[in-house]
């Protein structure tokens, strides 16, 4: 129990960081549709490729603007010796990888809401029947993420890994969330939702294997 | 500090000795190998000669797994013990694990070319495999930072922990996705769909580059204390006394805990 009201503390925190400092709404968010716009522009006009191929950008979107949201939740730790004080501070270090990870998973989810919007829009699909499908393929893909870039998140500490060392990490990790949420995705919008149980299921066995193995092995990233 | 078996054996094996009949077994090993998979073994009925890249891209892809699962092992001992050569071991693991993978890589795009049509297949295996290469260039990445020792230690035994847990998702993932690449052929139990003399040069040639990891590994562990005792020396030199000197009483002392 105090493990979950320690989580509760540093995700308040975290929340509370970005409500004030609005990055993840004013950098990342326009990161995300610059990158739809691109692979928009990339694969041309045609209606029917665009739609064919909407559930993959929309992940490699949401991929890609996650890393950039692991790599803000630790730069914050950063200044000021913060996550000295995190390390020392007398609560389990397996609340702080929950505490961040479930900030982290909070602002994907609004992040997720918007994307979605603009890959409906720009690409011409409709979420109809099956959305419970497409929320549930994000809501479960955005835990892993979640707990991925909360445990990786740390390495941003290096002076010289804040460049490509967590995309690297992070992006060859998360290929079993990228297929599985694509798939699930297109099945639910090709109508076909009662057959995306199976890759539901992989991303939830993906989330408690990462959420189990970062509340045991995080402490010995940050033990100095 | 109790030294545990498998760490004796290490040291067995880490010995000057030790390492001179690693080095000779793995390269009378590759020397069989060779005549064998080349000149004894006929060509395949319907390959051709092409197949005979079979005799190192399986045993490649054998080690590439192994080297993968130790570096796995290694990360946790060390976690566990905080003995500076568990970290050793997993380093030259990887190493040796994605040169492996490399070559298992390359050899299977030269054999796919004639026999697929293509140079690369997005297969299960192929894919997974590829995926299985940049997880641990990371890993050797994350190696490369120039941190302290004791925590890059910690951060590549982390990742070298969790990139191995990751191997099955994605293995079952991709397997999901699509199929093509041909059955296994060698099969532990029940009827194998090989000839006899095929199946024996590829037990030779696993055995023999089994041997050849273990050396490299060996070198590589070797390496790695010279580099360690190089950088104690530039770090703090004491007048009037031979450095591997001061480094032996402090790995003893370290030794004896």
């Amino acid at each position: 129990m105090t493990l979950v009201r320690q989580a509760g503390t540093i995700a308040a925190k975290d929340l509370r960081i970005e409500v004030r400092g609005r990055h993840a709404l004013g950098t990342i968010l326009p990161f995300a549709a610059t990158l739809l716009i691109a692979f928009g522009l990339s694969i041309g006009p045609g209606r029917t490729l665009l739609r064919q191929t909407a559930p993959g950008l929309l992940w490699l979107a949401m991929l890609f603007a996650s890393v950039l949201a692991f790599r803000r939740s630790y730069e914050a730790e950063g200044e000021d010796g913060a996550l000295e004080g995190l390390v020392l501070a007398p609560i389990d270090k397996a609340a702080v990888f929950l505490g961040k990870a479930a900030a982290v998973a909070a602002q994907l989810v609004v992040l997720w809401a918007a994307v979605l919007v603009l890959v409906a829009a720009l690409f011409d699909v409709s979420l109809g029947g099956d959305a419970g499908i497409v929320v549930a393929a994000c809501l479960l893909g955005t835990i892993g993420l979640a707990a991925v870039g909360s445990l990786f998140g740390v390495l941003t500490e290096s002076p010289r890994a804040r460049e490509a060392i967590v995309p690297l990490l992070v992006l060859p990790l998360a290929v079993p969330v990228l297929l599985s949420g694509v798939k699930a995705t297109s099945l639910a919008l090709a109508g076909l939702g009662s057959q995306a149980g199976g890759w539901l299921a992989l991303l939830v066995a993906f989330d408690v294997v990462f959420l189990a193995a970062g509340t045991i092995v995080f402490e010995y990233l940050v033990e100095d | 500090m109790k030294i545990s078996t498998g760490e004796r054996l290490i040291g067995r094996m880490t010995a000057r000795t030790g390492e001179k009949v690693l080095g000779w077994a793995s390269l009378v090993g590759v020397a069989v190998t060779a005549v064998m998979s080349l000149l004894v073994v006929p060509p395949d009925a319907s390959q051709g000669n092409v197949q005979r890249l079979m005799y190192v891209h399986v045993p490649a892809a054998w080690l590439a797994y192994l080297s993968f699962f130790v570096v796995f092992v290694a990360s946790i001992a060390y976690l566990a013990t905080k003995r500076i050569r568990w970290d050793r071991l997993a380093a030259a693991s990887a190493e040796a694990g994605v040169l492996f993978t490399v070559l298992t890589i390359a050899l299977g795009m030269l054999w796919g070319k004639p026999v697929w049509g293509a140079w690369w297949t997005w297969d299960p295996r192929l894919t997974t495999t590829a995926i299985l290469l940049l997880l641990y260039l990371g890993y050797l990445a994350v190696r490369r930072l120039p941190e302290s020792p004791a925590r890059r230690a910690r951060w590549a035994a982390v990742i070298g922990i969790v990139a191995f847990l990751d191997v099955p998702i994605v293995q079952l993932s991709v397997t999901w996705w699509r199929s093509l690449h041909q059955g296994p052929t060698v099969r532990l139990l029940g009827q194998s769909t090989i000839a006899p003399i095929m199946l024996t040069t590829l037990l030779v040639a696993v055995a023999a580059f089994t041997v050849l990891y273990c050396y490299l590994i060996v070198l590589r562990l070797r390496v790695g204390r010279l580099e360690e005792r190089a950088l104690a020396e530039a770090l703090s030199p004491r007048i009037g006394v031979p450095v591997a000197e001061v480094v032996e009483e402090s790995e003893e002392a370290v030794a004896r805990g």
